[in-house]
């Protein structure tokens, strides 16, 4: 079995509370280099039987048809769990993996400083919203910022175009969809946020320490998933620990949306045992496991019945990730997405920077994206 | 009997170098032709998983390489390799060899081994090193140049120093290659020409500029070719050290090959960009025996 | 002044061998401190309290001894078979007439110029044509197609005189005993350059086994050591440990056979 990151350290002691478990060689893979790794093996032929997989690479494995689908006697377990973190392990109505954890993004905010500037909350609309950002940057003082947003992170835009009810692609995933009005209005709330000095222009490796900053109040919303909440109990200072929130994001004209993160259980074409490889996953994902996974990990659980039981629901930090959960919406299901998303945020930086105006930039991106996907349609046609 | 043996003699000498040219046949020569041809393909996932999703694309590859700025990042990045590295690193395999020839050296062989050491070391090892030499806070470097005033430098954050930080560890890497093939060159300088320089009354850096520059000018082609051959062939570094960042800085073609090959598994487009590297790669070096040609070196 | 000049140069070599020696020095000092400690500032240059935690770690959570073996099969295969197959071809590219021999030696001359990569993505789709992708044989494959090694024994071979291979050939001696009696101990000293070249090359090879080897079991130490260094980027004395454990075996055996490794890599430049 492949596992990446905090699950594969854990996953041993995770097996050991199982009682008959069977006995699985595990093989860790950094995040980094996972996905490169997956698709090398599938080319030389050499795949583990069962492994996690990010829930945004569903659409490349089914198109090399690596993975199985889930049997039918499994498929009940899904019941119950987030409906747009299922949505993502279901490839043309078939359901190719099971959701071991989810995650999604929402707001890290300096709650002192959000009260310091007259707000209880974060504003749940964009307009209040920036106002409220614009107060907290006039309290945090002068030389600060009010939001980070890594200019080579696309994760943000992918939220505001969600939450603006976007698709960014068209139907069948062939077309770019970017000079929709949608898109147009988060890529234009995106730059206003830039513009109006709210956001420092600046990509994640140029801020050398987030939590310094965050203690500062260099910036006071730090857009994050659950991974975020471990960092700040142990890195921020200790009169800190009651200064800082979650909450959900913003949209255009009420709550906004996220993406549905987290990682699936797969068992890959040409394992030796399918139906032990399925067994297994099944029994990690059984909500016991998910609650013994949360509390090794902090990983967030799938199925919502688990958060009561392990009162996520009570602790205001992870209730707020339970309400977003609720709110994902998904992204296109195309194997070309991480490409044509990547070349997004290379003409929003540009866009930022002023070198592309907003009709220019979502032209310019819908091209990209058409070309990226000129294989699809060809391949689309062809099977029509 | 004459016949018979000539003909055995033959058969030994096809015998003895089949294996080894059946090798560089089917692990270089076949390879290398494919490359040309899959360059013409659109060999993408689809087709890994399905060969009938394969097409003929012509100069598609290209023409899209040559429309796509982060290639042209990476050539920009691999040319500043070649500029900046160039005369840095045969400067410096030169003034060493220079150093391990002289005269009244002594304990030679040790300083030679020495000089030499870094060349032999694995790439990712040192790479790993230098990462924590290079280090803002923590790293030898900067707390080296803490003494001359100078403040910590983000050498490896920065994407205008990324560059040069990377060329840094790539020359202390390879200048004891280079250093000894200047060495053996050295030697050959005709001991004669020299003493009759001394006996004029020719210093040290009249000797070298008349007597060992010219002796030894075909070496520093061959070295300045070797090298050039080298910068376009970066990877490991970059992969490593950086990941291609900061902001695309240190992405070299050779990384940019690998990533669109294995990482966005565009085969196809992949092979083109070996290509265009082969192709530029044999367009420095003819031009630098051109250079030199015309120059008189050779 | 007198002793200045006699000294000089050598004052200044030691000062520039120490300085290029430094990070090595360093690598070792750092592998043994205590986890945390390298990173400060100032960065200390000796361990305080000298400690084995990060060799014990790395051979005992992270298994760098399997990737050790690795890398020693690999690199000793690759060695043995590239002699097999470059050493006979050199000769007979030197010292016997066969037709289109000339030709065909051009050929691999100009081939020199050719970067091996250029071939490693149609490789790497032959070599799981043919199975081998993901195992030992993967890894040792461009390892036989070395046209330096059969240039290097070319060069060595033309100074054999003919006569002497004339007067065993009147004798009655085939051809391959030529090779094995009479040319094999001449050739001696460059053989262990050859091997020695072929033995650091593939040891040292990182994007040809980080390609071709999926399994983390078959992973060679420089494949594993970058995974190691995406995992660990914080953790200094563990990366250094690392390092030390991967450059080692190499720098000793250059170290012990460095004078004929230099010696032969001088006199083939020199013809080259």
């Amino acid at each position: 079995m492949w596992a990446m990151g905090a699950e594969a350290e854990n996953l041993p002691a995770l097996l050991a509370s199982m009682p008959g478990a069977p006995k699985v060689a595990i093989q860790p893979l950094p995040w980094s280099a996972a996905h490169e790794k997956l698709l090398t093996s599938f080319a030389g032929d050499s795949l583990p039987d069962i492994g996690q997989v990010g829930n945004s690479w569903f659409a490349e494995l089914t198109a090399i048809d690596a993975i199985e689908p889930v049997p039918a006697q499994y498929q009940h377990l899904v019941a119950g769990q987030f409906p747009a973190v299922v949505e993502t392990n279901r490839i043309d109505g078939k359901l190719m993996g099971l959701p071991w954890y989810v995650d999604t993004r929402l707001q890290f905010v300096r709650s002192d400083l959000f009260e310091r500037a007259g707000y209880a909350a974060p504003p749940e609309t964009w307009g209040a919203w920036k106002e409220a950002l614009h107060r907290v940057k006039s309290v945090a003082g002068p030389g600060n910022y009010a939001i980070l947003l890594p200019i080579n992170e696309f994760e943000h835009l992918t939220q505001m175009a969600l939450s603006a009810g976007a698709t960014m692609l068209n139907q069948d995933g062939t077309r770019g969809a970017f000079s929709a009005p949608e898109f147009r209005e988060a890529l234009a709330f995106y730059k206003s946020l830039y513009d109006e000095g709210l956001a420092p222009l600046a990509s994640s490796s140029q801020i050398s320490n987030v939590w310094n900053e965050f203690a500062r109040g260099y910036f006071s919303v730090y857009p994050s998933g659950p991974w975020t909440i471990g960092d700040m109990k142990s890195r921020l200072p200790a009169d800190l620990q009651d200064k800082w929130a979650t909450a959900p994001f913003p949209g255009p004209h009420g709550p906004g949306s996220s993406t549905p993160g987290g990682s699936s259980l797969v068992v890959y074409k040409g394992a030796h045992d399918p139906a032990a490889a399925w067994a297994l996953a099944a029994e990690l994902i059984a909500p016991a496991a998910q609650a013994k996974l949360q509390a090794l990990t902090g990983d967030l659980p799938p199925t919502r019945a688990v958060w009561g039981a392990t009162g996520l629901n009570d602790d205001p930090i992870t209730r707020a990730f339970g309400i977003q959960l609720d709110r994902a919406r998904p992204l296109p299901k195309v194997p070309e997405w991480e490409r044509i998303v990547t070349e997004m945020q290379a003409v929003a930086d540009l866009t930022v920077r002023g070198q592309f105006s907003i009709d220019a930039a979502v032209r310019e991106m819908d091209r990209r994206a058409d070309r990226l996907l000129e294989k699809r349609r060809w391949m689309l046609e062809r099977r029509a | 009997m004459r016949e018979a043996a000539v003909r055995a003699e033959a058969r030994a000498g096809w015998a003895m170098t089949a294996p080894a040219l059946t090798a560089i046949g089917l692990f270089f020569v076949v390879p290398a032709f494919a490359s040309l041809i899959l360059s013409f393909t659109d060999f993408d996932i689809y087709a890994l998983a399905d060969l009938n999703n394969l097409r003929f694309i012509g100069f598609e590859n290209y023409r899209n390489l040559l429309g796509n700025p982060l290639f042209w990042r990476a050539m920009g990045n691999t040319l500043w390799f070649v500029v900046l590295g160039v005369p840095l690193i045969v400067g410096l395999s030169l003034a060493a060899a220079l150093l391990v020839h002289a005269r009244t050296l002594k304990w030679r062989a040790a300083w030679r081994v020495a000089l030499f050491a870094p060349f032999v070391t694995t790439l990712v090892a040192t790479a790993v090193v230098w990462n924590y030499l290079l280090h803002t806070r923590y790293g030898l470097i900067n707390y080296g140049l803490s003494f001359l005033g100078i403040a910590p430098v983000d050498w490896l954050g920065n994407p205008r120093t990324a560059l040069p930080a990377i060329l840094l560890f790539v020359a202390w890497k390879s200048f004891g290659y280079n250093m000894i093939i200047f060495l053996a060159s050295l030697q050959m300088v005709s001991k004669d020409l020299l003493d009759a320089a001394r006996v004029d009354g020719a210093g040290p850096w009249m000797r070298f500029r008349h007597v060992v520059l010219p002796s030894i000018a075909p070496t520093v082609l061959l070295v300045a070719i070797l090298t050039v051959a080298g910068m376009f062939q970066l990877f490991a570094e970059p992969y490593v050290m950086t990941q291609g960042g900061p902001a695309k800085s240190t992405v070299t073609v050779l990384y940019f090959m690998f990533e669109e090959g294995f990482k966005w598994w565009n085969l196809g487009s992949g092979a083109a960009v070996a290509f265009i590297l082969f192709l530029c790669i044999l367009a420095v070096t003819l031009v630098q025996l051109k250079l030199a040609r015309r120059g008189g070196a050779i | 002044m007198r002793v200045l000049q006699r000294y000089g140069l050598t004052l200044l070599a030691a000062l520039v061998a120490l300085l290029v020696l430094a990070p090595l020095a360093w690598m070792v000092s750092v592998s043994f401190m205590s986890p945390g400690s390298a990173a400060q500032f100032p960065p200390p240059l000796w361990p305080e309290h000298p400690t084995l935690e990060n060799y014990r770690t790395l051979f005992g959570t992270y298994g760098i001894g399997r990737y050790l073996f690795n890398s020693a099969l690999v690199s000793t295969l690759a060695t043995c078979l590239a002699l097999l197959f470059t050493v006979p071809a050199g000769y007979a590219f030197a010292k016997l007439r066969f037709s289109g021999r000339d030709a065909v030696f051009q050929a691999l001359v100009a081939a020199l110029v050719v970067p091996g990569q250029i071939g490693m993505l149609p490789l790497f789709l032959e070599l799981k044509a043919m199975g081998l992708v993901n195992s030992y044989a993967g890894a040792l494959v461009p390892w036989l197609a070395g046209i330096f090694g059969i240039f290097l024994v070319r060069q060595f071979c033309l100074s054999i005189p003919t006569e002497m291979l004339e007067a065993a050939r009147v004798d009655g001696a085939s051809e391959t005993m030529i090779l094995r009696k009479i040319v094999l101990p001449t050739l001696r000293p460059i053989l262990v350059t050859l091997a020695l070249f072929v033995f650091l090359g593939s040891w040292n090879d990182f994007m040809w086994p980080l390609i071709v080897l999926a399994d983390q079991d078959l992973y060679t130490l420089p494949v594993a050591l970058a995974a190691l260094s995406r995992e660990h980027v914080q953790d200094n004395e563990l990366m250094m440990a690392g390092s030390v454990v991967t450059v080692l075996p190499v720098l000793v055996l250059f170290l012990v056979l460095q004078r004929q490794y230099l010696d032969g890599l001088l006199a083939g430049s020199v013809k080259g």
